[in-house]
């Protein structure tokens, strides 16, 4: 036994309870938030309760808040489940399962499994060589980075449960028939060669982890997601707040409404090299929608912006050749085209 | 002596788990070779899913997360012994 030295403050051992007061104070703190930022800006500051500026403040001051407390709570609950499913449980849990069944495993899976764009070549190198079809793998590898943690939340915060779980079920739809029409094409080689020379040895690793490993790593998680997309999420209300209080409601109806045919193709193209402002994206396409965009307009820019990200297309070009590329956007793109053109007609 | 491979192809998370190893090496005075794994045929002979990993002495210790300093000190140490 190796004899360690203790830490000041051993937060292993007192996570579990420290998670559970946690949460008590986000309940409070979670319903006092909007008298709170009506208190602050009218009886306080003392703005007019008509006043723009008043309009925009307190909209700022409750909306940072809320999001913040329900990006902390939820990006915990998720990490946690996370804890749960790695890539190497994905893997067996696809193993020999046929088309059809197993994109729709693949695609699910692909909200639950930690993934980081940066590990989408051995993860694709991984479940290829173990036989996974190429079609469900391509299932996975859309869903993970489309149906995005941070969008979730930001979405259940600012339009609520609905445009949420359409936004999940719209992103699991792409990568299901992405994955599903990669698969018909038969691209095996389209594939880099080197892919399939590669030797892989030695077992597949497995951890068993214990209930404080798994809170301590959500901690971790919370710390890792919410550290990064802070900010982003700020300025995102800030610049939603602005125009909330200053833009007339409307406004976007003509140029982002579910009228104007060509905004579905225009929002993918715009939405396409923006990737890592994601977080602060969707706090102002909340006022956009608010002021006349269309849900599917906003979807599709949404899932172009997540789901289609060059810096994943440049890492993947290391196994895939130009011409599978070049079919994996054309998909993925004319598939978020025909999710976004559906929603703007449900909405009609 | 012991060899320590960062498995991963430049990613911040790879060079995080390369400083947190080196910082624990020099902590403890352990003498460790220290070798960066950039190439993927190279990456994916230790069967691995996801980046980073760290392979000691041969042996694949963690995937596709940043273990903490103690972690990979505990790691280090057992390695040594």
């Amino acid at each position: 036994m190796i004899k360690t030295d203790q830490p000041f403050f051993n937060f292993k051992r007192w996570s579990i309870p420290l998670s559970v007061s946690a949460s008590a104070i986000w309940i409070v703190a979670y319903n006092y938030i909007q008298p709170l930022a009506n208190w602050l800006t009218y009886d306080i500051i003392g703005l007019g309760e008509k006043s723009q500026l008043g309009e925009s403040l307190a909209f700022f001051l409750y909306d940072v808040p809320k999001v913040l407390l329900l990006l902390t709570g939820m990006i915990f609950l998720i990490s946690l489940l996370r804890t749960f499913f790695s890539p190497e449980r994905t893997r067996a849990l696809l193993g020999g399962k046929r088309e059809g069944l197993g994109n729709v495993l693949a695609a699910l899976l692909g909200i639950v499994t930690p993934f980081c764009s940066c590990s989408a070549v051995p993860l694709f190198i991984g479940f290829v060589r173990s036989g996974i079809p190429l079609g469900v793998t391509f299932s996975f590898l859309i869903a993970a980075p489309t149906i995005n943690e941070v969008a979730i939340v930001l979405l259940f915060g600012l339009f609520g449960w609905k445009v949420a779980g359409i936004y999940v079920v719209s992103g699991l739809s792409i990568a299901i028939i992405s994955g599903l029409i990669i698969g018909k094409l038969n691209l095996e080689s389209e594939v880099e060669g080197f892919v399939w020379q590669i030797e892989t040895a030695g077992e597949t690793r497995m951890e068993t982890l214990t209930w404080s490993d798994r809170v301590e790593r959500s901690w971790l998680g919370v710390k890792e997601i919410v550290g990064k997309v802070w900010i982003y999420v700020v300025i995102g209300i800030a610049v939603g707040a602005g125009i909330h209080g200053y833009v007339p409601e409307d406004a976007l109806a003509g140029i982002m409404g579910n009228k104007a045919w060509w905004s579905v193709p225009l929002a993918i193209l715009i939405g396409l090299p923006l990737y890592s402002n994601a977080a602060g994206v969707i706090p102002i396409v909340s006022t956009l929608m608010e002021k006349g965009a269309s849900l599917g307009t906003v979807l599709a820019f949404m899932m172009s912006v997540v789901g289609l990200s060059l810096p994943e297309i440049v890492i993947l070009r290391r196994v895939l050749k130009p011409r599978l590329i070049a079919i994996f956007i054309g998909v993925v793109a004319f598939a978020i085209v025909l999710t976004g053109y559906l929603f703007n007609w449900i909405m009609l | 002596m012991l060899t320590v491979k960062v498995l991963g192809t430049g990613c911040v998370n790879c060079k995080r788990v390369e400083q947190i190893t080196l910082r624990v090496l020099q902590n403890q005075g352990i003498d460790a070779e220290v070798i960066k794994i950039t190439e993927y045929p190279e990456i994916m002979k230790y069967n691995i899913l996801s980046t980073p990993g760290l392979v000691i002495n041969e042996k694949l210790v963690s995937s596709g997360r940043i273990p903490s300093d103690e972690e990979v000190k505990i790691w280090l140490l057992s390695a040594q012994n």
